[in-house]
């Protein structure tokens, strides 16, 4: 069987959506809308303090100001922010001590996802802080971590335990008035994970959280912190799935990364929600503001592995505030189908002799569009800044589109800025070539795409990297062949 | 082992093959010669399974099995072989990966269980030494960089690592320099028992005088006019094809 282009397409566009089921259960669902006593609900149904209450309030009236970003190379239906739910918790029992308290609807929804926490727990190394549809459900190794000092809890309890840690650093990075989807978020957040690593520890353990959406029409508002002290480590896994949705589900996620002097944060990303149907039909809204300070000699390292939601808005980025301080952006964004992404990162060099690297991997499959966007911009004081930038697409079928913007802003004469970029397909030639020797089709694609991926894929965890390429087989050629 | 049958193909509707006939049998080294574009690789191609070309007419057996209906992979997998003219590249992914993806595949398909780790790695070292390659070679990206020479040495790797029984050499001798070229017959040489058959096409007598065919034939106009033993090749050599363009055109 020779592949044409054609039959290639054909059966991308045939590829469904693994894990679309959806788990009932009994939730405590606030109505759509949004006003201030939505804001005000969402604050008290966590008991937070006053000071947070009107910190949501603050960041809702800033929104109220602001305008829905139009630049992206992306065009969806604007959401209706009204005929949202703003907030939705399993509400049969908010926390749980050991795993036989669970729901067991939700353990099993884990097991079709293969990512059940009992398994999961066995994986040495890797503590979870699972949060199902915006409540915790359960935290694990939360002693081994406690004995090194690290704290590791969702947002909602750092509020209450650690106020003095979340007042200090919550907005520093991402400000409330920064973006609308950043605004929209400071205001209605209902949970996400909260990390602390105090001078000079270095996690022993890579720190991982499962989020995921699972309330029909229930917007999912994440907001993470990581705070790393001077010269203390961490490795941090975020991965995402998604039960199959008819309406589109809006995803407005912050993550605030705070690297000290001499400290390390990795965070890793691997987002598999759900990408809507073969017509584009349906899907996950994904407008997420992640962004990374570094001080002095830090570095902060973003890796993520982008195979889902209908649309993705994200660009992962480093302050380089401190001299000598690295940030770096590994990416892969795979889209098919209608899947429209804009994503790439910001690498701001203030600093003298900073560094930052960049390579993106942008793979677009039958009618999708694929963007990288990136800024490389070096500020008058940054002295000696160096930055390397790769971005490669590859691109499957001829419906399909791959774009590259990449802004290269130097005020320093001493920058030296390097920017590659190559586009290639996949060839009839090489699935036949593999065809040969015996590889299917499938399987074929498979290669092709890992081997395109490598340098991004090694940048992973072990235990990630075997997730993402899994995705990607699913992403593109689960349905070849 | 492989019998072809009146076999015609065309590329968008343009007729390349027009009725070939080639039996060939175990142990036997076959040598396909002609001019440009009278069909040599079209015939390479068709025989692998390539669906570019459509094959309008004629059968192609097997070991006594028509698979001229089968997928490339599945040809593959009864033991076909073809070391293309121009391999292609396939950035990030090592010579290693890739041969071990490709034993896999094969074994996977005939219903055995993946090659365990240090009987391919054993392989790997001992054909890797048949073609004179270097360690360093194997890790990097399949035929990515590879002078032309590494790429041919590279398919015969391939072909030594998955032992085909039928392996169809196009034109291997092409860019290879009087070195790589005595490495890479040598190697197929020595690849060579009474079970398996080689078909080689090439433009040259060259090669042949290091791969010796049992039987030379004479493509022309995508038909076999002229069948012979290895002197046939040296009559080429010396004469050209002209006379035998000339015999077509007075028969």
């Amino acid at each position: 069987m020779a592949y044409t282009e054609q039959e290639l397409e054909k059966e991308l566009q045939n590829k469904e959506y693994e894990y679309g089921f959806y788990t009932e259960m009994e939730a405590d669902t606030f109505p759509p809308g949004l006003n201030e006593d939505v804001v005000i609900g969402i604050s008290k149904k966590k008991g937070e303090p006053d000071w947070m209450t009107q910190w949501r309030l603050d960041a809702y009236r800033h929104w109220l100001t602001m305008e829905e970003p139009n630049w992206a190379n992306i065009g969806y239906e604007k959401p209706n922010y009204q005929a949202i739910s703003y907030y939705s918790a399993p509400s049969k029992k908010p926390k749980y001590d050991s795993l036989d308290e669970v729901d067991p609807e939700m353990l099993e929804t884990f097991k079709k996802l293969g990512i059940s926490i009992d398994e999961q727990k066995k994986l040495a190394g890797v503590a979870m802080d699972v949060v199902m549809d915006s409540v915790s459900v359960t935290t694990t190794f939360k002693k081994t971590l406690a004995e090194k000092g690290i704290i590791f809890c969702s947002i909602s309890e750092a509020i209450k335990e650690h106020p003095e840690l979340v007042k200090k650093y919550i907005g520093s990075i991402v400000p409330s008035t920064d973006n609308y989807f950043a605004a929209l978020n400071s205001a209605v957040f209902s949970d996400g994970s909260f990390c602390y690593i105090p001078k000079g520890v270095r996690c022993p353990m890579e720190l991982s959280t499962y989020f995921r959406i699972n309330q029909a029409g229930t917007g999912q508002f994440e907001r993470t912190l990581v705070v790393a002290e001077d010269s203390s480590y961490v490795s941090y896994l975020e991965g995402c799935t998604a039960p199959m949705r008819d309406e589109n589900q809006l995803h407005a996620a912050v993550v605030e990364l705070v690297a000290l002097d001499n400290a390390e944060i990795k965070y890793s990303t691997v987002q598999n929600w759900y990408p809507g149907n073969k017509e584009g039909k349906g899907g996950v809204y994904n407008f997420v503001t992640k962004r990374g300070l570094c001080e002095k000699k830090a570095k902060i390292s973003w890796t993520q592995v982008e195979t889902g939601s209908a649309v993705t808005w994200k660009y992962p980025s480093c302050i380089l505030k401190g001299d000598y301080s690295t940030g770096e952006f590994y990416s892969i964004a795979v889209t098919n189908n209608f899947q429209q992404a804009d994503t790439g990162t910001k690498m701001i060099h203030l600093g003298k002799n900073t560094k930052s690297t960049i390579i993106s991997k942008g793979i677009s499959a039958g009618k999708s569009q694929n963007s990288y966007r990136g800024l490389v911009q070096i500020n008058k004081r940054a002295e000696n800044a160096r930055n390397f930038s790769q971005c490669d697409s590859l691109l499957m079928g001829n419906k399909c589109g791959a774009h590259t913007f990449p802004y290269i802003e130097a005020k320093n004469k001493t920058a030296k800025v390097e920017h590659e970029a190559t586009t290639s397909k996949i060839g009839e030639d090489q699935i036949f070539y593999c065809n040969q020797r015996g590889i299917d089709t499938e399987k074929a694609i498979a290669l092709i795409v890992n081997g395109f991926s490598k340098e991004v894929l090694n940048k992973l965890p072990m235990e990630f990297a075997v997730e993402a390429q899994k995705l990607l087989e699913i992403s593109l050629e689960g349905s070849v062949g | 082992m492989l019998k072809i049958q009146n076999l015609h193909a065309s590329v968008e509707g343009e007729e390349i093959l027009k009725g070939i006939n080639l039996e060939i049998n175990p142990g036997e080294v076959h040598a396909i010669m002609g001019p440009n574009g009278s069909g040599k690789s079209t015939l390479a191609s068709v025989i692998a399974g390539n669906e570019d070309f459509e094959v309008t007419q004629g059968d192609i057996i097997f070991e006594k099995a028509n698979i001229s209906e089968l997928s490339p992979e599945e040809r593959a997998h009864r033991g076909i072989f073809l070391s293309f003219q121009y391999p292609v590249e396939i950035p990030g992914v090592s010579v290693t990966n890739f041969i071990k993806t490709s034993i896999n595949q094969v074994r996977k398909a005939r219903g055995e269980k993946d090659m365990p780790a240090n009987e391919m790695l054993k392989k790997i070292r001992e054909k890797s030494a048949l073609l004179d390659m270097d360690r360093k070679f194997l890790s990097r990206s399949l035929n990515e960089g590879f002078s032309g020479g590494e790429k041919k040495r590279n398919e015969i790797f391939q072909m030594a690592m998955l032992e085909p029984k039928l392996a169809i050499l196009d034109e291997t001798d092409s860019g290879l320099d009087i070195d790589a070229l005595r490495i890479v017959s040598d190697g197929v040489n020595r690849l060579k028992t009474k079970d398996n058959a080689t078909l080689v096409i090439t433009h040259y007598q060259r090669l042949l005088d290091y791969v010796v065919p049992d039987v030379v034939h004479v493509l022309l106009d995508g038909k076999i006019v002229k069948s012979g033993d290895k002197e046939l090749a040296k009559e080429l050599e010396e004469r050209g094809y002209d006379w035998l363009k000339a015999e077509q055109v007075n028969a």
